[in-house]
């Protein structure tokens, strides 16, 4: 499953940093950040919860780039 | 700018003006220090405090921490040894106005970017019974209801014209600035902008189906397909810092080491601890990761502009490389509809031989009869048509005006024993006998497209070495466009798995190089893609073509092929301007930095002067109308 959410974070390298965050996350099979769009493509594992995953996300995100948002 | 921007930027004045003041006072010692301190903590603080955060989650490259060693680092060798602050304040005032600067021009780019594409259309207008106008979120237009439109406003859903007469602005969809006029039965799709009179629609697809929310929804997505050198950039970068500030520390300890304990003189501390500094100073890799994708999302928004849909970074990164472009011919270098190309009577003139060919098409279907009656479009006069009757596979027989006509291929001459002649030109001859007489034959073919020989010329011109075309049609056929258009190579009378046989063969076929496919999305679905680029022309509207093609055209003008190359080569020129520039002020800072002929005021600029460059150079890919 395939999911998209509108994001804010202020610098390109930090984008690439919430991808390669992201997509360490338990739950996300694969994780696409666009700085220029500010939009954040998740695709989840099979059965996972996607509110519980994107919390993860959320917290790992903030853990490499603490100026950022994940809106879901 | 927005509200932190603003907030930015007042900062960043107050510490520059407050700078200035300070350069005026007479202070030394630890007063001195306090004073710099201010406008220090003033435009670094938020630094700082996330510089403590990345140290908290462990992110030890974080830039923020970079730039607060670099600069309390700077300010340590100040106290302990120079006395000037003035370069400790500045790196971070500088790489504030880098980050501010970023801030606002990607913002800015952003936001022209979907301006370019502000085809979504707000509200669609449903007509109550008494006549009154209810404005209505387009989602909850169902379809077949009827809406209305009004002079200046968007088309919310697809639909045909069902009252009214108007013309449409359709450059938000095919790049096309010469208004269309519809009239009640013409298609109209979402996007386009009603000019001039008031109609009524009926719908025939959703919103979220209709084409503007698909292109939108497509324009959005591409930049998420990253292209390789997108890729090798963020591989970059996540080396780049890391090794930087290695570099930094081994600069920092070996020489002094060396000093200590191999030369046995005494270490200057300070010189080694300076040239470290600086390094971390560069170690920022933001004007790559920054004017990359930039460079990639102008290009896109740009060739969105000019009617180029292109479905990815990547693909617009491949089409640069494209050195064989495969056509399809009908729909693509043809026009794809039959057109009488000429008349050649024998013994009756020339408008009456049409005339008398088109009565006996009269009740017929057939594509031929179809163009046949579109070449004499008042066929429909009073003369009498009777006993027409269908030939298989040969032509048609009728009675008009009393006399005995045929009309159809060589084979029904033979038939009915009339002698025929050939004709020199290509295309599908028609031949009418009169009452057992041969009355000349008509010429039916596709008709090339009046700016297929520019497109081909110009693709040459553009870096494309090797044109082919592919064809259904018979070999005259075939070779007569292709002569006339001057490609390279054509393969005729195929059947549409065999075009992706010979696709697959020039694919396996080629050195090296992108090999494009070009067709109408008519039934080449499979080529487009299998192909290296699939690029569908004409697709408005067709959903299959946009589904299978890489690249859209929307118009059906195969000049735009050139085009999207020219602007993929733009593009790819910008990123590695970008990728050299940024990479080699860098490390040529680094070198500099390193044997101590480079200061700070160096570092800053090969730190925040190279990503202004370079962002100001990524926004040219933008501009792309001329090319």
């Amino acid at each position: 499953m395939k999911r998209s959410y509108n994001i804010d974070v202020d610098c390109a390298n930090c984008a690439n940093k919430m991808e390669v965050a992201a997509k360490k996350t338990e739950g996300v099979k694969d994780a696409v950040v666009n700085f220029m769009t500010l939009k954040m493509k998740v695709e989840f594992e099979d059965g996972a919860d996607v509110e519980t995953v994107m919390k993860n996300v959320l917290a790992n995100c903030k853990k490499v780039e603490s100026d950022c948002e994940i809106f879901f | 700018m927005n509200k932190k921007q603003k907030k930015m930027l007042l900062r960043i004045i107050i510490s520059a003006v407050l700078m200035v003041i300070l350069h005026f006072v007479k202070a030394e010692g630890w007063l001195k220090l306090a004073l710099y301190m201010i406008p220090y903590l003033i435009i670094g603080y938020d630094v700082l405090l996330k510089a403590f955060k990345g140290i908290r989650n462990g992110q030890p490259f974080d830039e923020c921490l970079l730039m607060t060693i670099a600069t309390i680092g700077a300010i340590v060798l100040g106290i302990t040894g120079s006395g000037d602050y003035v370069e400790a304040v500045a790196v971070m005032l500088f790489y504030q106005v880098g980050e501010w600067f970023q801030s606002y021009a990607v913002g800015k780019s952003r936001k022209n970017i979907s301006e370019l594409m502000d085809i979504r259309p707000d509200y669609a207008n449903i007509q109550n019974e008494d006549g009154t106008l209810e404005k209505v979120d387009p989602y909850d237009v169902e379809i077949g209801d009827i809406i209305v439109i009004q002079p200046g406003e968007k088309v919310p859903l697809d639909g045909t014209v069902e009252e009214g007469t108007t013309s449409v602005n359709t450059s938000a969809l095919t790049g096309e600035s010469v208004p269309r006029t519809l009239r009640p039965g013409d298609r109209i799709l979402s996007g386009f902008i009603n000019m001039t009179g008031v109609i009524k629609v009926r719908t025939e697809k959703e919103f979220d189906e209709s084409t503007a929310s698909k292109i939108l929804d497509l324009v959005e997505n591409a930049s998420s397909r990253k292209s390789r050198s997108e890729n090798f950039i963020s591989r970059f970068a996540r080396i780049y810092t890391p090794a930087v500030v290695i570099a930094a520390v081994l600069l920092a300890t070996l020489p002094l080491l060396y000093e200590l304990l191999i030369a046995k003189t005494s270490p200057d501390l300070g010189k080694w601890a300076y040239r470290a500094l600086n390094f971390l100073v560069v170690s920022c890799p933001c004007a790559l990761v920054i004017s990359i994708p930039l460079s990639f999302f102008a290009g896109l928004g740009g060739a969105s502009k000019s009617g180029i849909l292109i479905k990815g970074s990547n693909y617009l990164e491949q089409l640069a490389g494209t050195e064989t472009v495969v056509f399809d011919k009908t729909g693509t270098l043809t026009k794809g509809v039959f057109e009488v190309t000429a008349v050649h009577p024998d013994i009756i003139d020339g408008e009456e031989l049409l005339h008398m060919a088109a009565h006996v098409e009269r009740y017929s279907l057939h594509p031929i009869a179809v163009s046949l009656k579109k070449a004499y479009p008042n066929e429909h006069d009073d003369c009498e048509v009777s006993y027409a009757e269908e030939i298989t596979g040969q032509g048609m027989k009728a009675i008009v005006n009393g006399k005995e006509i045929y009309v159809g291929n060589s084979g029904l001459m033979d038939s009915i024993g009339v002698e025929w002649h050939p004709c020199h030109h290509q295309g599908t001859i028609i031949h009418v006998s009169m009452d057992g007489v041969y009355a000349g034959h008509i010429v039916i073919s596709d008709v090339i497209k009046e700016n297929a020989g520019e497109a081909l010329e110009s693709l040459k011109k553009s870096g494309v070495r090797k044109t082919v075309m592919l064809t259904g049609d018979n070999r005259n056929v075939a070779e007569a466009v292709s002569r006339e258009l001057k490609i390279d190579e054509f393969h005729s009378d195929l059947l549409p798995e065999d075009k992706v046989m010979r696709m697959e063969e020039i694919l396996e076929g080629k050195e090296k190089g992108i090999v494009a496919f070009v067709g109408d999305g008519i039934n080449d679905a499979p080529v487009l893609s299998r192909a290296d680029i699939g690029i569908a022309m004409g697709a408005m509207g067709s959903d299959a073509a946009i589904e299978a093609a890489d690249v859209v055209l929307m118009d059906d003008d195969p000049r735009k092929i050139s085009k999207a190359i020219r602007i993929s080569k733009k593009c790819l020129r910008i990123v590695y301007e970008n990728i050299w520039f940024a990479i080699g002020v860098k490390i040529l800072c680094l070198i500099l930095g390193a044997l101590g002929l480079a200061n700070m005021w160096m570092a800053i600029f090969a730190d925040v002067g190279v990503m202004v460059i370079a962002v100001l150079n990524a926004i040219r890919a933008l501009f792309v109308r001329d090319l």
